[in-house]
């Protein structure tokens, strides 16, 4: 059934039977849409099976559920964007997706799991051997860990196998909203706050049905936009410092910071927390920070340009960037990658444009076709310039009026879709309330989530040594994917 | 080449001085909270991460607040932040805000400063969390902070390490990992709990999923916030080994 995101819907709208609802998936899927979530959610002693759908092209939202008891019918095979949701579904729910490649546990959380003991995939053949790296790395960076299929310097496969981070958050927000709630979407993935502070915030409007006042969605805009800045030029420095290109690497070590004390301006806070609240947002900006703010952003910005530049005229660093873990447009769209990751394959997807929101409007998108390392430190200079863009419209010309509506109760019995552009993609929050307006269900899907596989696929065929560049250049949280 | 020079002279020189008298905070920023009365019924009200305890024995525990400002929104009458950063213990006990001074950590014994007082290598060890305490780490390695000058680094290996320092709550899937990180470490060695999922599993404490730093890996430094800010986290590491007194 058609929706739309970011406003309510009566759940109970689009239910169908088992073997209709897994039809319907496919044939939506083969149509090319791409699967927003897809989770299981607990009823009686069976469970819902919920597929949410986006067809980016038309901006367009569909979502199916039904009633299972039994196993299901894998339908990764054909769809290998659907590998690990249904091993989700499997590892939260106990339904079993038959046929599917690859099952194993994502999180570890089942009573006897041990964190990382799997059946990895494995080659054989003389030489070739195996790597294990992790789950403690060598840098101040989350646990994860990666196992390399090798033949010399030639790595066939990488297999990451996460979880460590797990801590059990999204169903803390079932029975809610309660005082800790926006705290725990502030803490799905630390340097993505503003982002799935938002997407809560979102999902809980569209269900309470309030409207957010102009002036509280241009701030939004403004920590989002100013969460992007930091972590994009975080990332080039961290590319450049990957490639021993130490100037770079140092100044956009530096000019991150600045970003972040700009968000820490508006609300104290360096990763914008208390910054969102339902209904709107819990700081204005006066005449003399609107003014500093400004000044700091055309500031930066200057530097930042002046430091980023370096990289496209340095032979030594193009060199390692160009051909560098490749992720073929195909692949990025079987797999359904989003964020600069897609958008550096080429794939015609941005949430500010194919699903506007808030304080969005005419969005034009960044792309850069070619896939490699380049690609994604290319389109992450190119969204620089757009968010600087945005963000001195909306200090300059700031909507009057008030930074907050009062948000009420939530509508029973209903469901909402919440899909923000974070720094990293797409994020998606799809809540589920009861008979008793209280949430009922809540499932998370943070960009990472799609994108880790991506990241697998840039390895295949490359050399081992790339794999710190490579990894830069999708930079994807592991507390995100493991909440 | 050129292009780097000129770039390299216009960025300029960007490190900041440490400590010093002219670092300024961001107005709204939130840092060491006072207690203006002892009354404290309703900040402990508004408060969802129990950090304030009225009654008998009302205190306000830095170890387990997450730095929201609901307290001092409800209740500015008792409870008051001030712009502060400087907010590392040496003790548990001593993270409790009450009336009167908060006790700051001292340095380390006589003995392990000799030893780790000029040169002090860190093992970090991300344990569930956010990753924003992470990063906030990282940041003292970039040229504005220059942890380094200081003799202090983060290291790759718990064998190269003095010490770890810990973030996140522990999840159950990173006990072990702990564990063996902790264990590699030659002694002496020195634990500090970054931020307030290490020290009391911030804003997930209470979740099955989280353990917590384990006893038998003793605490030497505790450094409240949510994540703390990179100042609170450099004061806090040169304040143990004896760079500021
Ligand atoms: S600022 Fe700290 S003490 Fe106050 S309400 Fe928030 S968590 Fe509790």
């Amino acid at each position: 059934m058609k929706i739309d995101h970011l406003s309510s819907f009566n759940f109970g709208a689009v239910d169908l039977d088992p073997a209709l609802f897994l039809e319907t998936a496919a044939s939506r899927l083969a149509a090319g849409g791409r699967a927003l979530a897809y989770f299981a959610l607990p009823e009686g002693t069976a469970h819902r099976l919920v597929m949410a759908v986006g067809f980016d092209r038309e901006s367009r939202v569909e979502v199916y559920s039904a009633l299972f008891t039994g196993p299901l019918r894998a339908l990764t095979p054909s769809f290998p964007q659907l590998h690990l949701f249904e091993r989700e579904i499997w590892e939260q729910s106990g339904l079993k997706p038959e046929g599917h490649p690859w099952l194993k546990p994502i999180r570890f959380n089942t009573p006897g799991a041990v964190p990382g003991v799997a059946d990895y995939f494995t080659v054989h053949g003389s030489q070739v051997h195996e790597v294990a790296v992790g789950p403690v790395h060598a840098g101040v960076i989350e646990p994860g860990h990666f196992r390399f299929q090798c033949h010399g310097e030639r790595v066939f496969h990488l297999e990451i196998m996460l979880g460590y981070q797990h801590r059990g958050v999204e169903k803390r927000f079932i029975g809610g909203p309660d005082k800790r709630s926006l705290h725990y979407a502030e803490t799905l993935a630390g340097d993505t706050t503003a982002g799935h502070a938002w997407a809560y915030c979102g999902a809980v409007e569209a269900l309470s049905g309030v409207n957010v006042p102009p002036r509280a969605q241009a701030l939004r805009g403004v920590m989002l936009e100013l969460e992007r800045l930091a972590n994009h030029t975080g990332d080039l420095g961290a590319l450049a410092g990957d490639v021993a290109y130490l100037p770079t690497a140092s100044f956009c070590g530096r000019l991150r910071g600045d970003f972040l004390n700009m968000t820490a301006l508006v609300c104290g806070n360096r990763f914008g927390r208390s910054m969102f609240k339902p209904g709107g947002a819990a700081f204005d900006l006066d005449d003399a920070l609107l003014k500093e703010l400004l000044l700091r952003l055309e500031r930066t910005y200057r530097d930042v340009e002046n430091a980023v530049s370096l990289l496209w005229d340095t032979g030594s660093v193009c060199d390692r960037f160009e051909s560098t873990g490749t992720v073929s447009k195909e692949a990025a769209e079987g797999l359904g990658l989003v964020g600069p990751a897609a958008r550096a394959s080429g794939v015609g997807l941005d949430t500010r444009r194919n699903f506007p929101y808030g304080p969005y409007e005419n969005f034009t998108l960044s792309v850069s076709g070619s896939g490699d390392v380049y690609s994604r430190a290319y389109v992450r200079w190119l969204e620089i310039q757009k968010s600087v863009e945005l963000v001195r419209g909306w200090l300059e010309n700031l909507p009057a009026g008030p930074v907050e509506a009062a948000c009420g109760q939530l509508r029973p019995d209903s469901a909402a879709i919440s899909l923000i552009e974070g720094w990293r993609g797409q994020i998606c929050h799809f809540a589920v309330t009861g008979p008793d307006g209280k949430l009922r269900h809540y499932k998370v899907v943070d960009p990472s989530f799609h994108n880790w596989q991506g990241l697998a696929m840039a390895l295949r065929g490359g050399e081992i040594s790339d794999f710190p560049l490579c990894n830069k250049s999708f930079n994807l949280s592991y507390c995100g994917r493991d909440l | 080449m050129i292009k780097a020079l000129i770039a390299r002279f216009r960025q300029g020189y960007r490190t900041m001085e440490f400590p010093s008298a002219d670092i300024k905070l961001p107005a709204r920023y939130l840092g060491l909270p006072k207690l203006k009365s002892l009354k404290l019924e309703a900040a402990a009200a508004a408060c969802a991460y129990g950090a304030i305890s009225a009654g008998a024995n009302p205190a306000l525990d830095l170890g387990r607040c997450v730095f929201c400002g609901a307290c001092a929104q409800a209740a500015p009458e008792a409870v008051e932040f001030t712009q502060d950063y400087r907010l590392c213990a040496s003790a548990r006990q001593n993270l409790m805000i009450t009336e009167s001074d908060f006790k700051r950590a001292e340095t380390l014994g006589a003995d392990l400063r000799r030893i780790f007082g000029r040169s002090f290598r860190l093992r970090q060890v991300s344990a569930g969390g956010c990753a924003a305490c992470e990063a906030d780490c990282n940041v003292l390695q970039t040229i504005g902070w220059d942890l380094g000058r200081f003799g202090v680094q983060f290291v790759a290996s718990p064998r190269h390490a003095d010490g770890i320092l810990v973030t996140g709550p522990v999840t159950r899937n990173m006990e072990l990992a702990l564990r063996k990180t902790y264990f590699a470490v030659s002694s002496p060695k020195v634990v500090i709990a970054c931020g307030a999922c290490a020290i009391s599993g911030g804003p997930y404490a209470g979740h099955e999923e989280c353990v917590g730093i384990p006893e038998d890996i003793p605490v030497d430094l505790y450094i409240p916030g949510c994540p703390p800010h990179p100042l609170t986290i450099l004061d806090a590491i040169l304040r143990l080994i004896g760079r500021i007194p």
